[in-house]
């Protein structure tokens, strides 16, 4: 199979607001049918991407690629996407149903076909039978369903998708997850995903950008992005990572030797940045780390140290233990299993590790 | 006992502000030439004389064109300021939304003579028209306050929105921002209808031999035979504005229902 043409190309874009640099050359590939997320704390200059994308901003240079062909002085009219707005932008003096027809006005569609459409639409999203439903008789799912049918009922080449799930509860949020990649898996169309919440973007995208300051950071799938953070920085973004202090050496191959655990041989892949041996910090995840009890088979390589703190979950537990040797303490996260205590504050802990997990930042 | 010296104080506020309103169709009413108690006889005259002198008739009718017209220019030229001052950013906003404002707190007896002095330094004649102009320049200001308002209440994403799902500028302001801002629109259509329908200072200088309501009226006044004949106008004025300001209330409210807002502030 020959790789597909991408359905946008970004290319080194910049974007300044006067002397602000908001987009520090952004350079990407989004494929046909990928969900795409882009990811960062507020102000990285994600939304301001997807704006950009959509038509509402112009950008200072570069190109932004969208099927082939260059966006520059295209207005969101014209352009092949269509947007969820943060606040869903539901008209409120339009009904439902008139909501989701609205961007067929020009379709030059029979009012059969439209009505027709929409209720299609309504119908992918799980609300059939809504549209005589007052806009403003909606709950919060409901609006962002009918912000969903309104931008895919015109079958856009790329569905923007700005925080849509930031506005709801929690329950709701994860519900929605879920149906947006079922949604999205059915329909086939590139949707681009702007989240603050790193879970949410781990949970529904096929690659993610992470960005800081108005650069990509780390473009990966999540799988890899979790695993191996290419910064400090972007690790300590995704999930939860703790870092021990540690000194890298080289000869013949890389060895570790961390301050409460020991020395360990690691592969070169583990090793990111620039390099350079000497002082490092290894980045590990709490689930790579597991506290041993009496009946755990022998390992390898174990260590010692004091809980400072436990946080029960119900299904996890998490302890903050503190390694003898080390100057801070590691975050573990251990499933309960039946017939395992919960540790108490004070207790001795023996935990296991596996210098596979590590990923060293020069 | 202080709940009841406030009920008291709200009488008392209440007398003040309505007694010389409700003297109005008291002596409208009334058969006698002499504004003064005992009252004399009951009369429907004055108000035939209110609709058979042919110069009230006269200045009713250039009040109300001169107020309709500014209500329509006023209106538009401050949804288009209104709309500027919250969408977008622009070199010196403040300075020049400042200076738009300015006339809000200009005397207008300033206001009256500059433009009367500019008038006649342009060689210009005065009439209609520039009571228009006058008044325009004094309501433009409320009109973009009452807008200002609207525009700040709208989520601006819907505008955004409209635009994404393919129309124009042009179509998205007819299809969602003029809906959405309507019940602004209809405030500011009343409020300048009724600044501009009783002004006088402006009108008394601009007005030339076109005289307005207000202007008529105190010329009348020197005649004080004629003073029943304005106690039967007001009376109709009166009833005028009441019968607005419920058509006003009720698609306020008809508005609010339609969107689902909650009910906060409103005249009644």
């Amino acid at each position: 199979m020959t790789k597909q043409e991408p359905i946008i190309r970004l290319e080194n874009v910049h974007k300044y607001y006067g002397d602000y640099h908001a987009l520090r050359g952004i350079t990407a590939e989004i494929g046909q049918g990928e969900f795409f997320s882009l990811l960062g704390p507020s102000g990285c200059g994600k939304t301001t991407l997807l704006r950009a994308i959509a038509g509402f901003e112009d950008i200072s240079s570069g190109a932004i690629m969208l099927g082939g062909k260059n966006m520059e002085g295209v207005a969101p009219n014209h352009r092949p996407t269509n947007m969820v707005f943060q606040s869903y932008a539901i008209f409120p003096h339009l009904n439902v149903e008139h909501n989701v027809a609205f961007g067929l006005r020009k379709s030059g569609m029979s009012a059969a076909d439209k009505t027709c459409a929409v209720g299609q639409a309504l119908e992918m999203v799980g609300l059939g039978g809504y549209g005589a439903r007052a806009a403003h008789a909606l709950s919060g799912g409901q609006r962002q369903r009918v912000a969903l049918a309104r931008a895919l009922i015109l079958k856009p080449k790329v569905l923007l998708l700005d925080e849509p799930l930031s506005a709801l509860d929690k329950k709701m949020r994860e519900v929605m997850q879920v149906e947006l990649i079922k949604l999205q898996r059915e329909v086939g169309i590139t949707f681009i995903l702007v989240t603050h919440d790193q879970e949410e973007a781990l949970v529904m995208s096929d690659r993610i950008a992470v960005m800081f300051e108005g650069e990509i950071a780390q473009l990966d799938d999540p799988e890899r992005l979790y695993r191996r953070p290419v910064s400090r920085r972007v690790g300590e973004f995704i999930g939860m990572m703790n870092f021990l202090e540690g000194s890298l050496e080289h000869s013949g191959g890389f060895s570790v030797d961390i301050a409460g655990l020991g020395r360990a041989e690691i592969a070169p892949e583990q090793v990111v940045g620039s390099g350079a041996t000497g002082a490092v910090s290894i980045g590990l995840r709490p689930e790579t780390l597991s506290i041993l009890f009496d009946d755990d088979p022998k390992s390898a390589r174990t260590a010692e140290g004091m809980v400072d703190e436990v946080v029960y979950y119900g299904d996890m537990t998490y302890y903050d233990l503190r390694l003898d040797g080390a100057a801070r303490h590691v975050r573990i996260s251990m499933r309960n299993v039946v017939g395992r205590p919960v540790l108490e504050v004070g207790a001795r802990a023996r935990v296991s590790w596996d210098p596979r997990a590590f990923t060293v930042f020069t | 006992m202080k709940g009841q010296s406030l009920k008291i104080y709200v009488v008392l506020y209440l007398v003040f502000l309505y007694a010389p309103i409700v003297l109005l169709p008291l002596f409208a009413f009334n058969s006698g030439t002499v504004i003064a108690f005992p009252l004399q006889g009951f009369t429907f005259g004055w108000f035939i004389e209110v609709f058979t002198t042919k110069a009230l008739v006269e200045a009713t009718r250039n009040s109300v064109f001169i107020a309709v017209s500014v209500a329509v220019l006023s209106t538009c030229l401050g949804l288009f300021a209104a709309r500027a001052a919250t969408r977008y950013d622009f070199p010196a906003k403040g300075g020049v939304v400042g200076f738009v404002m300015l006339p809000l707190v200009l005397p207008e007896i300033i206001v009256a003579v500059s433009l009367l002095v500019v008038l006649i330094q342009a060689g210009l004649s005065t009439g209609i028209w520039s009571v228009i102009a006058g008044h325009v320049l004094i309501c433009t200001p409320f009109s973009i306050a009452i807008l200002q308002g609207s525009f700040a209440n709208m989520d601006k994403s819907l505008e955004e929105a409209a635009v994404d799902l393919g129309e124009t500028p042009l179509s998205t302001f007819r299809l969602v921002t003029l809906p959405l801002v309507a019940p602004g629109i209809i405030a500011s259509l009343l409020i300048c209808f009724t600044i501009s329908l009783d002004e006088f200072i402006i009108a008394f200088f601009l007005s030339g031999n076109e005289p307005t309501l207000p202007v008529y009226v105190w010329g009348l006044l020197r005649f004080p035979a004629r003073v029943p004949v304005i106690m039967a106008l007001g009376t109709l004025l009166v009833a005028l504005s009441i019968i607005l300001l419920i058509t006003a209330e009720y698609f306020r409210r008809r508005g609010l229902r339609r969107t689902g807002k909650r009910d906060v502030g409103g005249f009644l």
